[in-house]
């Protein structure tokens, strides 16, 4: 029977359709399974993934999302390590960078509102840890 | 112990389809749109109301995404236009390989406009590029104007919003101004059309707006073309 996890981030997973993050998950596992073949002679123990404020993922069902899909598989040992990237807005006045909170764009430097989006959209492979 | 920097997308391979698409829509001065909302927010009868509006001639096709049923297709197809049905079968968004897939046996070359209706999700399709120019997000009276707080994410990643059922506002408890506050909180530079399918209020600026992409959409192509 398959899986069916269930989220409350994936409307669908509450009709019983596998939630989003675990599609996310077995992409992953196919880049850490892409990585291996890479090592013949290793093992990947670690695979670590950026995922932003704004990718629309949510980390606990990520996390176990692939813990599900990994148990009782050559893969198991694989720990997943996420980093949530906040998000970061660029003044195009005074080009002052800083962590936009309550989604307030406003630039605390220089008062500006115009600022750009340069961090938090992550749903980044960022490294792997082979054990060679 | 070894450490290797990867530093790629996790849905890479989405995302080369994706970009593969984009760009033979931009060699054929085709504008794709990707029309994202929750389940009910009226996509399919704004797309009913728009291909009722278009020129009999008009080079547009639709394709559209449900877990289940064919009904979408069915209700678009009466307006003579190329509808293609994508059952995801589970599936809650819809992929650049299903895309792919379905224009197969379209011709491309044929087509100014690709719409593509996703699956009735406020949450996931927002992480799959489909290679289109512009994401679209409807809101609809009946949500809840702290939405675009709740789902930043195709709130920020969407170019337009359409604010749709706007006929609905005397019967429902629905700030439109805080929803459109809120949805500009997360992107401050949104535009926003107030639509009603019903009344067809708003539904000359959503043509004019698809009309002004479709120019652009072109002019791309010019510039493209033009001798080095
Ligand atoms: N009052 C009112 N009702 C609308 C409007 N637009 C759509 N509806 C109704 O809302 C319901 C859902 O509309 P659809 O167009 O099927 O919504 P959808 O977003 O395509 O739904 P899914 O494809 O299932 O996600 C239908 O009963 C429509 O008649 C509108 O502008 N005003
Ligand atoms: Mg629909
Ligand atoms: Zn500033």
């Amino acid at each position: 029977m398959a899986v069916v996890l269930r989220s409350r981030h994936c409307p669908f997973a509450d009709n019983g359709f596998p939630m989003h993050e675990l599609g996310i998950a077995a992409s992953i596992l196919e880049s850490v399974q892409a990585e291996a073949l890479r090592h013949p002679a290793g093992r990947i123990t670690k695979v670590g993934v950026k995922i932003g404020e704004l990718s629309g993922v949510d980390r606990d069902a990520l996390q176990f999302g692939f813990e599900v899909l990994v148990k009782d598989t050559e893969w198991e040992p694989v720990v997943l390590d996420l980093e949530y990237i906040p998000r970061v807005q660029r003044c195009s006045k005074c080009a002052h960078e800083f962590r936009m909170t309550e989604f307030d764009p406003q630039c605390p430097q220089c008062g500006e509102f115009l600022t750009d989006c340069i961090g938090g959209e992550e749903l980044d492979i960022a490294y792997m840890e082979v054990d060679e | 112990m070894n450490r290797i920097e990867v530093e790629k997308k996790v849905l890479n391979e989405n995302q080369v389809l994706a970009e593969q698409l984009r760009e033979r829509y931009r060699q054929l001065g085709v504008l794709c749109i990707n029309l994202i909302s929750a389940p009910g927010s009226g996509k399919t009868a704004l797309l009913e109301r728009t291909l009722q509006r278009m020129d009999k001639g008009s080079r547009v096709a639709v394709l559209t995404g449900d877990l289940q049923t064919e009904n979408d297709a069915k209700r678009l197809a009466k307006f003579g236009f190329p509808v293609k049905q994508i059952t995801t079968g589970g599936t809650c968004h819809l992929d650049a390989r299903m895309i792919g897939k379905h224009l197969a046996d379209w011709k491309l070359e044929d087509l100014d406009l690709l719409i593509v209706e996703n699956v009735g999700n406020l949450v996931c399709p927002s992480s799959y590029d489909l290679g289109e120019d512009a994401k679209i997000v409807l809101l609809s009276t009946s949500e809840g104007e702290d939405k675009p707080l709740k789902y930043p994410s195709i709130f920020f990643k969407a170019e337009l919003m359409l604010l749709t059922k706007i006929d609905l506002l005397p019967y429902v408890p629905f700030n439109a101004d805080v929803a459109r506050e809120n949805a500009r909180r997360v992107h401050p530079q949104l535009e926003i059309i107030d639509v009603s399918s019903t009344t067809g209020e708003g539904l000359d600026r959503w043509m004019e707006w698809l009309r002004a992409r479709q120019e652009r959409a072109k002019a791309k192509l010019h510039t493209a073309t033009a001798p080095h």
